[in-house]
Parts: structure tokens; C-alpha cells; sequence
């Protein structure tokens, strides 16, 4: 690792203010950023720890009874607090990574992140989330802008992300060997205006949503109403454990398995 | 069979657990020397390349830089020996070019070891790396081994070809096997690759060098499963070191696997460094670099064929494998393709003639060299994959087509230059069949096609050759190191005994086992023996632990120095009792005199050789300490039957492993805990070869699965329990112990097993046209395989 | 440099950290508690497992002054000062749930926060709980067999 200073602000003002210092990075749980760090990948200045910022820790509701996350709020934390509120993002955070790496990630690293194999892109698109921080709020449909991109400016923080609750969802997951990211996983959410299936892990883009499934799941919530549905290969990543085809073809398999989970 | 808790048959707690529990192990990373200073190695990023320049002057101006290490401060010392040398089919010998410490000239893999930069902390080192730039001349890469035989691009151009050795075993028997496929009523043909893996033991290699300048004494301090082996090695052939000051330490050992045997360059280098600077010069590998720079297992690319007759009995066999040999010979890597492998293609059967070809060949890979099982998956591999795969297309049983044609009448010399000794291969299959319960497979098959599940029934059956010797044997076969083991059994005044063995344990739990077979031959309590290893400063020179030879050889050589003890303690004994040694009896600690009543306490004999103040000064000399050195005559010959259940996702292909059963025999046990733990672990990594790894290199020459990201490692939830049975025991014939050795038998026998399920289970599923599948059986291969019509 | 100060294993202790120590660095250079190991570099084989204010963190993931002030416990603190190991350490030894030792502690650290957070988990459960702690010595057989004997039940399988 490269030299660098950690500071521990304990207000949101003053992570901001050390944000201002030239290569200050924020590091929230650390579970992407301390492998990147020990590869030599990054050379941050100062890392600001959001952990000690109360404000933007925890779970709570709205009077409109969307549910308002946290951004260094961890993956185990989410998994507890939203299990009842919210059983399909509960689930999905229960199966970001192993306990040790739940205990610590985050779901506003996860998101700030947007590794197109991350779970949590697709949690958030899929349930048409917002995306809160200190300067404005984002819908999910613009935060994502392909792999390891998003709309964030530089020294923007992400404050938290507000979720409407969804009647039924579920995440279908397909873990790549290895790593245990998704190979493929698909967030499929019903909502009384419609459905919504977000896709990680597949495309070169990104997270995705897959308009044609929704659709159909508008006109029938059933694993048989997507059956006949495909992607096509083209843009789908490639690589040693799936070819884009393989992909593609998940796409389908775990989209039906996410409804039928979901049902 | 447990007698008791402590001695030979009893499941003895492990008394190095105690260490391991609570965090007081000493690995070699915990060990800091004062003043020592930190090394880095700038590696290799392109697979093969001219390496025109190197410029350290602005890394060694960095701060805290002692110095920055090239191929040109070597140019005393020696390459990196390869301890055997193979002769090809026309009497030639193998091709053996230089492995440098530093790159030299050439890198020739992407991992490979360009400059040392030695600095005050790690960190500086690291920063000082990142400044040197070598001038590196890009060339075209090889990487598959029988790609590399076209020698379009060479690896060592000096040598003019990739090709290491063409290997013909038997040569003799050729023709006739030729002549036997041209008359046989059936041939099977497949053709296979033997993934190539990473052994990834959980402990990254580190090595310390350190000397003193007042004595003149090298002290390599180093993750090794061979202190001895290295020094020599090492003392004689690179640094020039003789061994008497050289002294290596290999303290507990998280883990070898075969990966933690050979003489690695980064071993020579902390030991020439430490005397180049004055100071302790330690390094510790990450993971990352590991994967580039511990040998590498298996990478055979394979074609068998098997003869039968009609009734299914096997006539001939014959096999045409390209092994890879990587950028350059790893200590053992020569005899692994060849007579670990082709001496075991024979199998459990009855096969007369046999004919094995290897052509080993150089690529722009990391070297490549033994791995758990070494030869013998490979072989078994093959043979049981292609027994399956001719079962199938006779319209046979796969376990009845084996049982056909097992060995049953020993002892059995193979026409592949081995004998062996004794087996009974139809207990070991009738006790898998149990234990696995075939009898209620289809019940759970049909319960798995219920919730859309493809299930299958895989079947195996294997021999495997350990306690690799005896040395005069293996030296015309190319080792050019003896193979015995070694050991000294020292009796303290007051009865306690320390036993210093040449084997070394990295997790196999020697310490309990050996104190178990000598508290069983002295009658005293195990708590009073202490096994010291790992040190050749206070062992005997001894071969080390591989090759499941620890009990086998090492055992039987620590059995002999007790013996000698005994005997000793005995004339001891006979002069306190005034009367003759061959009256004595030793039981429980005690020695008696028969038919009599008269006895001494095994600590009254041990007292009075060191205080020896009544005692036959005149016939023998004080002290109760012997050494002895054990060459075995024969290999060990461990057998068994594996079985086990998957279950495959058609829609996914995803495989799961749903139950595994291991019938092993393995002649006497001395701690059946510890045996069952020796299986399990060779099954999850049998498993992982099967299902998940894979070292696996792209066209330019860089390893895409270098990182835990991309090469999968078998984790708890891929796995389930194991049945595990060694109950079918015949015993070897010529060790004193009558061991044969279990280490490597899991990872052997298990790989077949699991390929044969899976194909079952397509094949019973509707999914005819799949009749192999390359490992590993990823979840993508599977679903290809399905789909490929 | 700074002095960073926690709480390890019950007492007390302070070590000097630069801002990219990390806390297993801290824990094994720093205060010579080499009970911590570390076995990769991207945070996945959980050899370095330790608790943190009781929760079970990869101390190779985490800055040394992030923990500052924390409960820390590891491998060192898990028997009791007589050295009478804990029921988990008790139960790797009894059934044998540990070879080469180099990825025990993390093992014995993740399995105490499993039996904390549920006290009587299946088979299952403690598989999946496992996914982060990689050995390559005993196949997981053991080990899962010695967390159920820990939690009061014997496991499925027979006792070979
Ligand atoms: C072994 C292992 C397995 C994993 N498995 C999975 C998996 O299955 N699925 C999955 O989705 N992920 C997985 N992860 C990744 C994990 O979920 C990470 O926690 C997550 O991706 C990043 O969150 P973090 O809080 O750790 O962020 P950090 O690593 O601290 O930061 C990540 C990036 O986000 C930036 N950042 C952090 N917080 C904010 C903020 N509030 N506003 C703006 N920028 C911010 C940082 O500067 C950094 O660039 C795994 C990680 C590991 C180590
Ligand atoms: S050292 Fe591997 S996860 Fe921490
Ligand atoms: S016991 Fe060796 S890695 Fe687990």
C-alpha cells in the first residue's frame, strides 16, 4: 500500500471538508477498497472513514413507508433490519460475500462501487430506489453508468438510499465460482404499478433492467409468463466462467427462479 | 480396534493441536530476526521476452534501499538443480537447461524473478520494485504442451527444441501392443487434459536467510516439507555452502501438498543475500505471487486406448501424453509424467501389456512439478475414465467390467516394472458398495428427477505406489538423491524419549503418531515421547515427507532405531538381573525376566546407562541413544474403491457432490483419526480438481485464474460429509510396521470418481451424446456439454 | 506514527500505526500476536479472522486505527487464562477439525461468532457460514463436525 492518512470524521460536515483535501477518497467498509489498496490500484491521499458518522448508519421508515438506508449502513445490518419490512432485500444482502464481509461492507460502497457483478445494483434498480447524497437525490434509472461507473462527481458522498417496499420480491442468484459475486442475479420486484427486473452481473453495461420480462410480468406474475422470453448474447460478458452465451441464458433461468421465489 | 487410547490402532487426540488452538504455532512468518531487512521481487508481467536491460540506479537511490540484487550478482552461484534426471526412449538424457535464481537474459514466465530489491521495511522495498523497469523484448508465448512441441516458438532457444524428453515405457513392449490393438475385439479411445492446478496451501511460502560472520554460519529459515533436501540441494549445488554451515529450519508449515518440497530460487536468494549485506533478509509471498511462482500440478493433455476382448477383459493399453514441464525443470518435475505416472497404468487390473509414451515439453508457464498424488491421478485419471467409458459402450456394468479384471493373486508384477505386494480389491469394492448404499441409488435419483435434478452413480477403483524407494532402484530410474528415511531415538536418564525424525509434518500430525508407535514398543505413556522434526541441526539427514512416505519409510526407520534401543536396554537390563539378554521381555514398561518374577522399570535401565555405576563398561558403552536409516525394498501399494453421488442442474449445469464414500486399504493403521483426516482432505481437493480448478493461462501467456477471484478454491458448502473405511487391511509385507501410507489417496482416487457420476448422470438423463467431459466440470462446461448435440 | 490503543483480548494495549496499518498487522507485528495469519491478499480466505466489538471482521480488511478503542479478541484470547481451551477449540481437538493449523484461528474465530449468533445452527448453516475461511487440508469434514459437537450435537454422520 501506498502512504496515506486516515481521517475519522464523526459528522457528515466534516467528512465533507476532508473530501476537500486533493486524492481524498471516502472508505466505508473497506471490503473493495483495502484489496485495491494492498494491489497498489489506487493512491488515495487520505482515506475518510465514514464509519464514525452516525447520520449515516441505520435503518429507518418514511411516512410514505419507503424505507430510508444509511449509505455506511453494512450488509449485515440491512440483512436484520429490513427482514421483515422488506424480506427481498434482506435476502439479498444475506448473500453479499461471507458474515466477515457483511459485518463490514456496505451498502453505499457497494453502490458507489457499481462492480457489474455487485448484488446491491441490482437490489437498487430493481426496486426503482433514490439514491440520496449531500448534493442531490438520484433515481436508480440514472445512477448506474456502466461497469465501475456512476453518475457520482468527484467528493460527492453518498448519504443514504431510499427504497419504495415492493408487494413481492425476490433476488436469484447465480454465484460465479470463485469470487462468489454474481455470474448472474436477477432482482425481480412487484409493484402495484408494475414490475421491475434488474439484471447484474451479465452485461458489459452493468446492471440492466430487462424491460421485455417486465412486461410480460405486468400482464402475469409467473415463472411461465417470462418462460418464452430471451436476451440476446450481444454485450453480455464473456469470460472463463461464462461465455455471453451462458449468460444470456441465465438471464432467463434465474429471472424465472426469482419469480417463482418471489411468488 | 483402538487397544487404548495412546498406542498403535488408538485415535489419539493431536498434542500439536494444543499449539495450533491458541495461537502460539511458530510458522515461519511469525519468526522476526533482529535487523533484518525485507526483500521484493520484481517479477515478470510478460510470459516470455528477451530481457535486454535492467536499471536499478534509481530504486537503490529510494529510501531505506540496501541494494538491488540482478542475474549479475549470481554469476557464482549455480542454477536451481532438478534432482532427476529422465532418459528418453533412444538412451538420451533429458534436455536440462538453466533455471536461474534471477531471470537471466530471457524471462521465459510471467511470475518469474527479474531483480531483488532489499530494503528496511517491506513498504520501501515494495516502492523501490515499482522503479524498476527491466527493457524486456516481448516474444510469443507457448503455453499448452502440445503446442509447445511444435517448437514454432522455443522456451530455451540454446536447447533448439521445447521438447524435454520423448519417453517410452515400455519400449520393449511396443510392438506387442501394438500388435494386441490390431487383434483386440473392441478399442475405447478418449482423450483427456489433466487440468492443470495451484496447490495453495493456505501458508504462503516465506523464507528467512541469516548469517553470522563470527561463525560463518548460514541459517535458512524456510516453508519447507524437506529442510534436509534443500540444504543439500542448495549447500552443494547453488551457493556452494558446504553443510556443515548450513543449517535449515522448516518450523510448523501451514500446508505442502508437494508445493513446499522443491528448492525454490527465493530460498537461495535470502541466503546469498544475508551474507551480501550482513543482515537478516526475510521474505514472505503474497498470494498473488504464489500463484505465479509455487509449482504447478498435473497439466496433461492425454489420449487412451484400451483393448478388450468381448467378454470385456482388458487386452492391452496404450497412452500418448504431453506433460507439461513449464518454463523450466522444478526439482522433481522430470519423474512425475514418467515413473510416478506410467508405473501406475496398470491399475487394480490384469492388463498384460502396456505401453506409455510422455513427451515432456517446456512452455511459458511456472514451473511445474509434484502435486498431491504426483503421476498417479494422472494415471488413475485416465485409466478409469476410459474403463467407464468402454463399460458404457459394451453394454457392461462399470463396476462388474472392473471387477472382471482385478489383480487377485499376489504377489502381482505388472508389465509396467512394478510388483505388488499384497491387496484384495474385491473387499475394498464390496465395502464402498456398502457404505455408499448403490443399493438405494435409484430411490434417491428418482427423488432428485422430482425437483428436475439429474442424478448420477460414479464408481472407481484405484492403486497408487508410496513410500516412494527403495534408493538403489530409484537411482536408475533418474533420482539422484537417495529415498530412504531416517531417524534417532534418544533416551533420556529418566526415561523420557525424543525421537528425531528426517520426515517432516506440515499438518499430518507426526508428533502424535510416531509417539504412539513408540510408547506401543516400550510400553511407556505416549506423553513421554517427543518427536522433534524440521530442523537439520537437530534431526538426522533424512529425505523429508511427500509421497505419503512418512510412516511407511520414516516409521519403519524410527521403528528400526527403537528396536536398537530395545535390544541395548535389554543387555542393560539383563546385567541389573544378572542374567541373559534373550531372557528379557519388555511389556509396559518393564523388563522381566521370563519365568521368573524378578523385573526392572524401564526407568531404572534408562538411569543406569547414564549413570552407569553398576554396568558392563567393559561389553558396551553408556547411553541409550541409536540412529538408524531405513531404504524400504519395495513401494507401498495403498488400493481401495471410491463412490460417490451428484447431482447436476441441466438448466445451470451445475454439479453438486451429494455424498462420497471411500473404501481404503492402506495395510495397518496407527491412528485411525488421523488416517480419515488424511482422506478428507485428499477428497476436497480431488473434488476441487473435478468440479471447480483450474490454473489456466491465455494466449499471450498470463495466468487468468491468479487470484482467489477467478480460481476457485472448494469451500465448506461445496462439500458434504464423507463415508470413510480402512477396515479392509492387508498389510504391507516388508515394512516393520506393515504400513503402506494414506496421504495422497483421496486426491488420487477422487477426480475419476466424481467425472464418471457426472457423466452417469447425463447419460441416465437423457443427455446420451456426453461421454466425457475436461475438468474442471464448471457449471459452463456442464451446460456446453448438454448442449453441444 | 501514532500510538493506537484498544482492547485486546480483555487488557489493555497499545502499539504504534501508520494510517495503512492494518489491524492484522498491528495485531501480529505490533503486539506479537502471531495467532492472526494472513493467507491472501484479497480478502477471501479468512485466516486473519478476528472479533471486533463481537462481530467476526477479516483483520487484513481493516486499518489499525479503525479499530481504535474496540474490543478486539483472537485466537489468544479464546482459552481461559489457565489455558483450558474454549468448548470450540475443545471440539477441534476431539474430532479433529484441524491439520496443518495455519487456517484454525480464523476457523475457531468464525465459529464462535456462528454459535453466538445461533447457538444451535444445522449442518447447513455451518457451511454456509464457513464461506469465507478456506482450508485445503481437511475437506471442511472435520471442521463442520467439530462446530456441531461445539453447539451440542453430534452431527449426521457417524463417528468413524
Ligand atoms: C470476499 C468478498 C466477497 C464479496 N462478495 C460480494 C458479493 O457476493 N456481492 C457483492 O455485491 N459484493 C461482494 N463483495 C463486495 C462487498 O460487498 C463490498 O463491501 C462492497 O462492494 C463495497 O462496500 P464497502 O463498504 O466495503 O466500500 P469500500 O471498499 O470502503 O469502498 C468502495 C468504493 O466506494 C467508495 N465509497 C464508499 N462509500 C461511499 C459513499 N458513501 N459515497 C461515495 N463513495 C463511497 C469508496 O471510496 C471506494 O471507491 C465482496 C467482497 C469481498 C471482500
Ligand atoms: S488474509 Fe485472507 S482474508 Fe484476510
Ligand atoms: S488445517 Fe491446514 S488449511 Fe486448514
Amino acid at each position: 500500500m501506498y502512504a496515506f492518512d486516515l481521517a475519522r470524521p464523526t459528522s457528515v460536515a466534516d467528512a465533507l471538508k476532508a473530501l476537500q483535501e486533493e486524492d481524498a477518497q471516502p472508505l466505508a467498509g473497506g471490503q473493495t477498497l483495502v484489496p485495491t489498496l494492498k494491489a497498489r490500484l489506487a493512491a488515495p491521499s487520505t482515506l475518510v472513514s465514514l464509519r464514525g458518522i452516525s447520520e449515516m448508519q441505520g435503518v429507518c421508515h418514511d411516512d410514505q413507508g419507503r424505507i430510508h438506508i444509511g449509505a455506511a449502513t453494512t450488509h449485515a445490518a440491512v440483512e436484520r433490519e429490513v427482514a421483515k419490512d422488506y424480506p427481498g432485500l434482506a435476502a439479498l444482502a444475506g448473500q453479499i460475500g461471507d458474515p466477515a464481509v457483511r459485518n463490514r461492507g456496505t451498502i453505499g460502497g457497494s453502490l458507489a462501487n457499481n462492480d457489474p457483478s455487485a448484488c446491491y445494483p441490482a437490489a437498487a434498480l430493481g426496486s426503482g430506489a433514490t439514491i440520496v447524497t449531500n448534493a442531490r437525490e438520484i433515481p436508480a434509472d440514472d445512477f448506474f453508468e456502466g461497469m465501475f461507473t456512476t453518475v457520482l462527481e468527484e467528493d460527492e458522498l453518498i448519504f443514504s438510499v431510499r427504497f419504495p417496499v415492493p408487494k413481492v420480491s425476490a433476488y436469484a442468484k447465480f454465484a460465479q465460482p470463485a469470487s462468489r459475486f454474481a455470474l448472474t442475479g436477477v432482482f425481480v420486484a412487484q409493484f402495484d404499478d408494475g414490475v421491475r427486473v434488474a439484471v447484474t452481473g451479465a452485461s458489459e453495461d452493468g446492471v440492466f433492467r430487462w424491460s421485455e420480462a417486465e412486461d410480460a410480468l405486468g400482464r402475469d406474475f409467473s415463472a411461465d409468463a417470462v418462460a418464452g422470453l430471451s436476451v440476446p448474447a450481444e454485450g453480455m460478458i464473456g469470460d472463463l466462467h461464462g461465455t455471453p452465451e451462458y449468460r444470456a441464458h441465465l438471464v432467463g433461468v434465474m429471472t424465472r427462479r426469482a419469480v417463482a421465489a418471489a411468488g | 480396534m483402538p487397544k487404548d487410547e495412546q498406542g498403535i490402532g488408538a485415535s489419539t487426540k493431536r498434542r500439536e493441536d494444543i499449539r495450533f488452538l491458541t495461537g502460539d504455532g511458530n510458522y515461519t512468518d511469525d519468526i522476526n530476526l533482529r535487523g533484518q531487512a525485507h526483500v521484493v521481487f520484481l517479477r515478470s508481467q510478460v510470459a516470455h521476452g528477451r530481457l535486454r536491460g535492467i536499471d536499478p540506479a534509481a530504486a537503490e537511490a529510494m529510501p531505506g534501499v540496501i541494494r538491488v540484487f540482478t542475474a549479475k550478482d549470481f554469476e557464482s552461484a549455480g542454477g536451481l538443480p532438478c534432482g532427476w534426471q529422465v532418459t528418453d526412449r533412444h538412451g538420451q538424457p533429458m534436455k536440462e537447461p538453466k533455471h536461474p535464481i534471477l531471470a537471466e537474459g530471457k524471462v521465459r514466465h510471467v511470475g518469474e524473478p527479474i531483480a531483488a530489491v532489499v530494503a528496511d521495511t517491506l513498504e520501501q522495498a515494495r516502492d523501490a520494485a515499482e522503479a524498476v523497469i527491466p527493457d524486456i523484448e516481448e516474444l510469443p508465448a507457448v503455453t499448452n504442451p502440445k503446442d509447445a512441441a511444435s517448437d514454432a516458438s522455443l522456451v530455451h532457444d540454446e536447447i533448439g527444441t521445447n521438447l524435454c524428453y520423448d519417453w517410452g515405457f515400455v519400449e520393449d513392449n511396443k510392438a506387442k501392443v501394438d500388435a494386441a490393438f490390431e487383434a483386440a475385439d473392441h478399442v475405447t479411445t478418449l482423450e483427456l487434459v489433466n487440468n492443470r492446478l495451484v496447490p495453495n496451501a493456505m501458508e504462503p511460502r516465506v523464507s528467512i536467510g541469516d548469517y553470522s560472520r563470527g561463525t560463518g554460519e548460514h541459517t535458512l529459515y524456510t516453508t519447507s516439507q524437506n529442510p534436509h533436501v534443500i540444504r543439500l540441494l542448495m549447500g552443494a549445488f547453488v551457493l556452494g555452502i558446504p553443510e556443515h554451515k548450513l543449517r535449515v529450519v522448516a518450523p510448523d508449515v501451514g500446508g505442502g501438498f508437494g508445493s513446499k518440497i522443491f528448492h525454490y530460487a527465493e530460498e537461495a536468494f535470502c541466503t546469498f543475500a544475508a551474507k551480501a549485506i550482513n543482515r537478516p533478509v526475510k521474505w514472505t509471498c503474497q498470494r498473488g505471487e504464489s500463484f505465479v511462482s509455487d509449482a504447478h500440478g498435473r497439466d496433461h493433455v492425454t489420449k487412451i486406448e484400451l483393448a478388450l476382448d468381448k467378454d470385456g477383459l482388458f487386452q492391452a493399453i496404450r497412452t500418448d501424453t504431453y506433460a507439461n514441464m513449464g518454463a523450466y525443470l522444478s526439482t522433481f518435475a522430470p519423474s512425475v509424467p514418467t515413473w510416478l505416472h506410467g508405473t501406475l497404468m496398470a491399475g487394480n487390473y490384469r492388463t498384460p501389456l502396456i505401453y506409455v509414451n510422455v513427451k515432456a515439453t517446456f512452455t511459458n508457464t511456472v514451473p511445474v512439478d509434484a502435486y498431491r498424488g504426483a503421476g498417479r491421478p494422472e494415471a488413475t485419471y485416465q485409466l478409469e475414465r476410459v474403463i467407464d467409458k468402454a463399460a458404457r459402450e459394451m453394454g457392461i456394468d462399470p463396476i462388474e467390467i472392473r471387477r472382471r479384471n482385478f489383480v487377485t493373486e499376489f504377489p502381482y508384477a505388472t508389465p509396467v516394472a512394478v510388483e505388488y505386494d499384497t491387496g484384495d480389491y474385491h473387499a475394498t469394492m464390496d465395502k464402498v458398495l456398502e457404505i455408499a448404499d448403490a443399493a438405494g441409488f435409484e430411490k434417491r435419483r428418482e427423488a432428485s428427477a422430482k425437483k428436475g435434478l439429474l442424478r448420477g452413480f460414479g464408481i472407481n477403483a484405484y492403486i497408487e505406489a508410496c513410500g516412494i524407494a527403495p534408493s538403489n532402484l530409484v537411482g536408475q530410474l533418474g533420482a539422484r538423491a537417495g529415498l530412504y528415511e531416517s531417524a534417532t531415538v534418544r533416551v533420556n536418564a529418566t526415561g523420557g524419549v525424543v525421537v528425531m525424525t528426517g520426515s517432516h509434518s506440515h499438518g499430518q500430525g507426526h508428533e502424535t503418531t510416531f509417539a504412539q508407535v513408540i510408547a506401543d514398543m516400550i510400553g511407556i505413556d505416549a506423553d513421554q515421547v517427543d518427536v522433534v522434526h524440521g530442523d537439520t541441526a537437530n534431526t538426522p539427514m533424512g529425505m523429508g515427507t511427500y509421497g505419503s512416505r512418512s510412516i511407511a519409510v520414516g516409521g519403519s526407520a524410527m521403528v528400526r532405531a527403537a528396536g536398537k534401543v530395545i535390544d541395548k536396554a535389554k543387555k542393560i537390563a539383563a546385567h541389573l538381573m544378572e542374567c541373559s539378554p534373550e531372557d528379557i521381555e519388555l511389556k509396559d514398561g518393564k523388563f522381566s525376566v521370563a519365568g521368573t518374577d524378578k523385573s526392572v522399570a524401564w526407568g531404572d535401565v534408562t538411569l543406569a546407562a547414564y549413570v552407569p555405576h553398576n554396568y558392563p563398561l567393559e561389553e558396551m558403552e553408556p547411553g541409550l541413544e541409536e540412529t538408524a536409516f531405513y531404504d524400504p525394498a519395495n513401494f507401498t501399494y495403498p488400493a481401495g474403491a471410491y463412490a460417490c453421488e451428484v447431482e447436476v442442474d441441466p438448466e445451470t449445469g451445475k454439479v453438486t457432490l451429494c455424498s462420497f464414500a471411500a473404501a481404503d486399504d492402506f495395510g495397518n493403521v496407527i491412528n485411525p483419526m488421523i488416517v480419515d483426516g488424511q482422506v478428507h482432505g485428499g477428497i476436497g481437493q480431488g473434488a476441487g480438481q473435478a468440479l471447480m480448478e483450474a490454473a489456466a493461462y491465455d494466449a499471450t501467456g498470463q495466468l487468468v485464474t491468479g487470484s482467489y477471484m477467478d480460481y476457485t478454491m472448494p469451500r465448506a458448502d461445496d462439500l458434504p460429509y464423507y463415508a470413510v473405511d480402512h477396515s479392509c487391511q492387508t498389510p504391507c509385507t516388508h515394512n516393520p510396521l506393515g504400513v503402506k501410507g494414506c496421504g495422497e489417496a483421496g486426491a488420487i482416487a477422487s477426480p475419476p470418481t466424481i467425472v464418471n457420476a457426472v457423466v452417469d448422470a447425463l447419460q441416465r438423463g437423457g443427455h446420451g451424446h456426453v461421454t466425457h467431459i475436461d475438468m474442471p466440470l464448471t457449471p459452463l462446461r456442464v451446460w456446453q456439454a448438454i448442449h453441444q448435440r | 506514527m501514532t500510538k493506537v490503543s484498544m482492547t485486546v483480548n480483555g487488557k489493555p494495549a497499545t502499539a504504534e500505526a501508520k494510517g495503512n496499518t492494518l489491524l492484522v498487522d498491528y495485531l501480529r507485528e505490533g503486539l506479537g500476536l502471531t495467532g492472526t495469519h494472513v493467507g491472501c491478499d484479497t480478502s477471501q480466505c479468512g485466516a486473519c479472522v478476528v472479533h471486533v466489538d463481537g462481530e467476526a471482521v477479516k483483520a487484513c480488511s481493516i486499518f489499525a486505527l479503525e479499530a481504535e478503542g474496540a474490543e478486539i479478541t483472537t485466537i489468544e484470547g479464546m482459552a481461559a487464562p489457565d489455558g483450558t481451551l474454549s468448548a470450540i477449540q475443545q471440539a477441534f481437538q476431539d474430532y479433529h477439525g484441524l491439520q496443518c493449523g495455519f487456517c484454525t484461528p480464523g476457523m475457531v474465530m468464525s465459529a464462535a461468532a456462528l454459535l453466538k449468533e445461533n447457538p444451535r445452527p444445522s449442518e447447513q448453516e455451518v457451511r454456509d457460514y464457513l464461506e469465507g475461511n478456506l482450508c485445503r487440508c481437511t475437506g471442511y469434514h472435520n471442521i463442520v463436525r467439530a462446530i456441531m459437537a461445539a453447539s451440542g450435537q453430534e452431527s449426521a454422520v457417524a463417528a468413524e
